[in-house]
This record gives C-alpha cells, structure tokens and sequence, in this order.
C-alpha cells in the first residue's frame, strides 16, 4: 500500500512541476508530462519498471479520449467527412506502411517482419495530437480536421491490423521463445474460440448492442439516475458506460476505443451530452497525463546511449517519411497552405496504438526481440519529438501566412460564438426561443431533466447538466461563447454562479436574471453586466394597460411608461449606491427606506407634472407653444 | 361614379390629444358619422410599428383619404411622414403595378399657429399652406390621386378664445359630409389656396 502512495505521489508532483512550467514555456501540456516522465524514470531512476503495466492502465486515457471525441461528433458530421475519412486515412496508412515495409525489406528483414513495422509506424499519436489540438484552438480549422479523420482511420484500422499479426508470426521465433511470453497484457477473448463466421456475427452484435442500447437505453437510465440529483451517482453511470462499453469490445476483440467512440458519436445528440463529457473529462485528462508520464518514463536511455545515432537518425528519417507522404496527400487532397503544413507536421510521429502493435507482435512471435526496443524507442522518440513540432508550426509556418490568410478567415468563419442560457424554466424559455427564432445559437443547459424532456420534445435541443458546476460551463463552451444568461431558479445559487463566471471568464458578458431588488443588487455586485428582475416588464405592461382601458390614450401612456421605467432606472443607481455603502447589517435600515420614499415622490412629481403649458421634458412628448407665442413674430 | 363610392378614411396624427384644443375638437366631430372611417395612428401604433397590409387594405376600402393633423415645422407630424414612408410602397402605390391609389381624392385638413396673412409671401412664414405641403400635393400627383387644396385653421392656439373654433369645426363636418357624399365640386375646389374658402359655392345641394 505504502509503495502505491509514495508512487502516486511521485507521479502527480512530478506532472504538478514540469506541466504548468511547460505550458508557461510555450510547449504544451504533452512536452510537460513527457518530460516529467524522463525526470523520474530514466533520469532519476525514483520509478521503475511498474510504468508498463501502469502504461496499459493509462492507455485507458485514450479511450475517454475517443468517448469524448465521439461526444463532439454528430452522426451527420461523421458521414459528411467519410470521403476524407477513407480517402486520406486510407492512403496515409497504406503508402506510409508500403514505404516503411520497404525500407526494411531493403535492410534485409524478412518480410513478416517489414509488414509488421511498416504497420506499426504508420499510426500516428491520437492522443498527442487531439490533446495539443484543444489545447491551442486548432480543432476547428481545416488542417486541423483533415488531421483527425486520419487519426480516426488509423483507430479503425488498429483493428484489422491487430487481427492481422498473428498471421505474420514466425515459427523460428516462436520456437526459440517458447511459449512464456505473456506480460499479462493477454486479453481475455471470448471469441477467439469460434468459428469465423460466428465470430463476425458476434462482433456485429456487439456493436449493434453499442448504437441499439446507446440510442434507447441509456436516455432512460440517465434520466432515472440524474432524477436522483445525486452527482456523485451520475459520474458513476458515466464511467460505467465507458468502462462497459470498453469491456465489450475487448470481450469480442475489438478496440475499446473505437467502441467508445461509436458510443460517444450515438450519445452526441443527447441531452446528457454535457453532463457526460463534464464528468469523463477530468478522468480522461488524469489518465492521458499518466500515459504520457509513461512514455517518458519508458524511455530506454541505455538503448540509446549505446548507439545514439542510429537511433536519432532513425527517428528523424521516420518522422521524415511520414511528413513527406502526409504533405504529397495535403497537395493531393488540397489542404493548403498553412493548413497543409499543420496536417504534415502535427501527425509526422508514430503512436501509442505502435506500442500497442509492437507488444502485441512481439507476443505473436512477430518481431525478434532485439528490434522492439529499438522500435519502441524510436515510436517514443517521435512521440516526444512532436510538440517540437507543434511549436515549429506556431512559430515558423503561422507568421508566414498571416497576412495572406486574413481575407480567407472572413469566408469560413463556421465556429459562432453561441449563448449559454443557464436555466430554461419560464424565464430563460422566453430567451432561447427568441434568440433562436432570430437563428443566434444558444446552448441550453437545465438541471431539471423533466424540463429538458420538455424542451426536447417541443423541439429545442436542449442538455440536462448541472449549471453551478464549472466543468459543465466548460464543456457546453463557455471559453467560445459570447455570453452567458443566467437563469436559474435558486437565487443563491445564481449569485454565486455569476461570482464564479466573472472571477474566471472577466471578459465574458453575463446576464442575469434577479427575483427582486435585492437580488438584483446582489448580481450586480457579483459581477453581472445586465440585470432585470422578472417581474418588472410584465408589472409595467399591465400597469400600461390598466391606464389605456381607465381611458388613456395610448401614445400618452407609452410616453408615461418610458418616463417612469427612465425614472425608475435613475433611482435604481441612486438605491444601488446606497446598497453598496451600506453593510449587510444596516441594509434594511433608515437611509436605504428613505431612498425608496424619495424615489417614489420623484416619480410622482414627474407624472403629474406636465399639465397645461407648462413645459417639461421628463416624458418626452410634444409640448404646444404657449398661447400668443406668434406675438413674438407679428411684432418684428 | 356612383359604383366607386366607399367612404372616406381620415388619418389622424396628433402626439399629445389630451393637450389639443382644435384637432380634439376636430377629431371628435368626425367620429361617428357613417361612411367616414377614422384612424388614430397615434393610439394604433404608440410605437411606430404601423401594420402595412393593415393601412394598404384601408387605403383600398376607401375613395377619399384625409389627413387630419397640426402642422409641425411646415409638415405632418412624425407618424404621418413614417405611414407615408411605409404603407405608399413601390408596386402599391407608385411604380409600373403600383396603381392602387389612382382616381382616389385626396386632402389634407390641417391646424397651423400662425394667422392666414403669415402664409403668404411678404408674411414671416414666406409661403401659402398649400405651397409649403407641396411634397404631399406632389406625391398625390404621382400616385394618381385628385389632390384638393388643404382645409385649414389658421391661429389654432388661440381659436378657442376668439370664437373662431365652433364655426371652423362645423365647417369641416359639411366638407366631410359632401366628401362621402361626392357633393364637393372638385374641379373648382382644386384651383383654390384653401378649402374653406367659398364652401357654399363648392357644395351642392343633398345628392
């Protein structure tokens, strides 16, 4: 027990030093754990050789990685990208594998052996990329894009792939290890007994069992849970789908991470697609971190130093070769300029599914012993390599398009900054439905899942998630929003959101909805650019039509209106001020009450005082000139 | 002739009724009679938003329109200019299609502050009341309208006091009955300065 605290202990300082001061620096989070990574293993020997077997429980990082990511992808945006998705995945594996195969057929390996390591270099690292993607704002270009469809063709081709391997294997490899060689990364298939055709027909039914009971079961189960409004009880459900759905795949020998994103992408329009993604993100980005750790930490330095550079001339000639066949499809497939550069640089490493292929050759007696940690060094290398070429980008290739680029962005400006409307009870329904009647986005977020069924059925796409917690705003893409309406029915709780907001987003407008004065004052004071307390208006217009039907004209009483809510706005500063000087103790004492009775008698003076001729500006209206005005006229 | 009969529909513009002295007067005498329909655009639409499909179908239902309001600064109060800009559009009113308002008649009956003898060329306001609404006249002309000269009151803050309002606003319901009616003589009419001038030459007898 002792030794799990202590090496948990090292991890997490470790990631807690070398993380902030790599992003301070400018090399991203990766770079960081990278780093810590080489710090405490290799460098300074503090953990040792439990960084495998913690590698394939980190590896479980990037399956929330691809749960996420499926979260954020519509079925309708996944097919709208199928043709890059086969097109420039589909060539990126195949010409990288074909290059890499042959280059080693030339070094004069067997070929089993070159198909294998042409394979396992052709991936790229889903998890460095996406991360470092997010990371700096680059998702959403189209580099950025035509990056991720290769990263989701390789996930896919793993697949095959892994059921590929054992074809390759070698008898005399087999013969001179024996049959010891399992590290306990032995996956328990429970196919792996049956025919082919059954075999096939399992597979299918599991991921018919994934799309069926994620479209129909989980709505029910989410909302049976959530109507707990025990949180604690929702993040279990979330990691029991992942986990679930990731047991799954690996029972029937598929990968867990294209299960869990098929689950993802089947979740991605359902009303607990926040609340999800707020409740894996924290668990996904541990788990990413630790496996990064881990692959630093398994750099083998003795390896290297003993021939260094063929190890470093290996790296960079892979990294090399990838990035030329990645620029000649950026050319091919017309992703230009420093679009084309990002896709070539961001995916010139091999992956972490290499580690996985490479572990799971040398288990099928696909590749001799003494090339893995070769291999696994120079995959790791490369992987370490990357964020160099993230900064590369940033620095080198950015500034030379800059201005060129500019009248570009103007036409593909797709990523709007939607509305965050906290709360669609009565009043923030009233919002949405403008805002979107006059097609401005808005992301709905209500934790009252009989509210959201509600909204869902009348047609607007609304999520269930619980506002005050920081995770959720984050998720429903409060750093990309415009502003944030708050509208939620606990008063409290609206103030401290609001409080929150401001204190972490200080540029963001934030608009609150208040109960009454004092709540108004209190959001005020927390930081919220508007307030209106929901019954004003609606008292005002009733107000207005009491007038009108008393025998007012219309015209008048609109212009009495006005005047009184100018007023009224006047007094409220004045109020406000006091309010504001005044302690919590003393706030229902004399001065704040004779504000509001001076308030009151202003108002009543403004009212009433427009008879006759006397002319007076406070409603705004039209005055006639004093009787014998032209007098002044005749005269001259 | 008799087949176009449709009434007449008055326009009236005033910002501040409960302030008014004439047009009140004016506004209340020409409620109630039938065949005449009357708008307070003011009261319909406190916030300018003013229903187009709503005016065009009025405008249509009618075959003399009038405005009614108090001259502000040579011209109609606010509301009237926004009707005009809104409800005269281009394929309704004017333009090759726009021929909805042709062979309507048209008049104005307006209040202005300064006596009759400051309207005209040596007085301080330099022109006659038709002259100065000539861009109404104008936009009468080009939408096809028969447009007749204005009817006004002259001296309006002060008609109370001098008498001069019970007779100006028995006046006004005889030209609006001989609207409906059709017993104005327009072609004569339209060569005069004013409307109230020579009205029992203009009138004829019950038709």
């Amino acid at each position: 027990m002792t030794v799990y605290l202590i090496n948990a202990f090292i991890y997490l300082c470790a990631a807690v030093i070398t993380v902030p001061l790599a992003k301070r620096l400018g090399l991203g989070s990766v770079l960081g754990y990278l780093i810590a990574g080489v710090v405490i293993g290799p460098v300074t020997g503090l953990v040792g050789s439990e960084t495998v077997t913690l590698q394939h429980f980190a590896e479980f990082g990037v399956v929330m990685m691809l749960f996420l990511v499926g979260l954020e992808l519509e079925p309708r945006m996944l097919w709208s990208m199928r043709n890059r998705l086969l097109g420039l995945g589909g060539l990126q594996v195949g010409l990288t594998s074909a290059i890499f195969a042959g280059a080693a057929l030339l070094f004069g390996l067997q070929w089993q052996i070159a198909v294998a390591i042409g394979l396992l270099l052709s991936l790229s690292s889903t998890a460095i990329v996406l991360q470092t993607f997010s990371e700096r704002g680059l998702s959403g270009t189209p580099g950025g894009r035509s990056a991720f469809s290769v990263l989701l063709f390789q996930d896919i081709a793993v697949i095959p792939m892994l059921a590929l391997i054992p074809l390759l294997a070698l008898p005399e490899l087999a013969a001179q290890q024996g049959d010891s060689q399992g590290d306990g990364h032995q996956e328990m298939i429970l196919v792996s007994g049956l025919d082919g055709w059954l075999r096939a027909l399992v597979v299918l039914g599991a991921i018919g069992l994934v799309v069926g009971a994620g479209h129909f079961l989980s709505r029910p189960l989410f909302r049976f849970v959530a109507q707990a409004g025990l949180r604690e009880a929702f993040t279990a459900a979330s990691l029991a789908l992942v986990i679930g759905v990731a047991a799954l795949m690996t029972l029937v020998g598929l990968s867990p991470a294209l299960g869990t994103f098929l689950a993802g992408v089947v979740l991605a329009n359902s009303e607990f697609r926040h609340e999800l993604e707020a409740n894996i993100e924290p668990f996904k980005g541990l788990l990413l971190g630790l496996f990064f750790i881990t692959v630093g930490a398994g750099i083998d330095f003795g390896v290297l130093t003993s021939s260094p550079g063929t190890i470093i001339g290996l790296t960079l000639g892979v990294m090399l070769v990838k990035a030329l066949v990645l620029l000649g499809l950026a050319l091919l497939f017309k992703v230009r300029r420093s679009d084309g550069w990002l896709f070539t640089l961001s995916l010139a490493q091999a992956g972490e599914f290499g580690f996985v292929l490479l572990s799971f050759s040398l288990q099928n007696h696909v590749l001799p012993p003494d090339l893995a940690p070769v291999l696994a060094l120079v995959v790791g290398l490369s992987m370490f390599l990357t964020p160099l070429l993230f900064i590369a980008y940033e620095k080198l290739v950015i500034p030379r398009y800059v201005g060129s680029d500019e009248e570009r962005e103007a036409d593909h400006i797709e990523e709007q900054h939607p509305i965050i409307i906290a709360g669609v009870g009565r009043f923030g329904q009233i919002i949405n439905r403008l805002l979107t009647a006059s097609n401005i986005p808005t992301v709905v977020l209500d934790q009252d899942v009989g509210q959201v069924q509600n909204m869902r059925a009348t047609g607007f796409t609304t999520y269930y998630g619980d506002v005050t917690r920081p995770e959720l705003l984050h998720t429903a893409g409060i750093e990309q929003a415009s502003l944030l309406v708050v509208a939620i029915d606990e008063p409290e709780a609206a103030v401290i959101l609001v409080e929150e907001v401001r204190r972490e987003y200080p540029h963001l407008t934030i608009m609150a909805r208040a109960f009454d004065r004092t709540h108004c004052y209190r959001l005020k004071h927390a930081g919220a650019d508007y307030v209106v307390i929901e019954t004003y208006h609606s008292a005002l217009a009733m107000a207005a039509q009491a007038l009108r039907s008393n025998g007012m004209h219309p015209f008048r009483v609109d212009q009495l209106r006005a005047a009184f809510d100018e007023t009224e706005a006047r007094g409220h500063q004045d109020m406000y001020a006091v309010w504001q000087e005044e302690s919590e103790g003393e706030r229902s004492g004399k001065s704040y009450h004779d504000r509001y009775r001076q308030l009151h008698e202003v108002m009543t003076d403004i009212m009433q005082s427009h008879r006759d001729d006397k002319h007076d500006r406070s409603e705004r209206g039209w005055t006639p000139p004093p009787k014998g005005y032209t007098d002044d006229y005749e005269k001259g | 002739m008799l087949d176009q009969y449709k009434g007449v529909l008055l326009l009236f513009a005033h910002p501040s009724l409960d302030r008014s002295e004439a047009n009140s007067e004016l506004l209340s005498a020409s409620r109630g009679i039938e065949g005449v329909t009357v708008v307070d655009l003011y009261a319909e639409y406190p916030d300018y938003r003013i229903d187009i499909e709503r005016e065009q179908q009025r405008l249509l239902d009618h075959q003399v329109i009038v405005f009614m309001f108090p001259m502000y600064w040579y011209s109609t109060p606010a509301i009237l200019k926004e009707w005009q800009d809104l409800v005269l559009e281009y394929g309704f009113a004017y333009g090759a299609e726009g021929t909805a308002l042709q062979g309507k008649d048209f008049v104005c009956a307006l209040t202005a502050g300064g006596a009759e003898h400051a309207y005209r060329a040596e007085g301080y306001n330099h022109f006659t009341v038709r002259q100065l609404l000539t861009p109404i006249e104008q936009t009468a002309s080009l939408t096809g309208m028969r447009y007749l000269p204005p009817f006004a009151l002259f001296s309006s803050r002060t008609a109370r006091e001098d008498q001069r309002l019970q007779q100006h606003v028995s006046d006004w319901k005889r030209v609006l009955l001989a609207l409906r009616d059709q017993r104005l003589d327009l072609d004569r009419a339209s060569q005069l300065e004013r409307l109230n001038d020579a009205l029992d030459s203009l009138i004829g007898g019950a038709s």
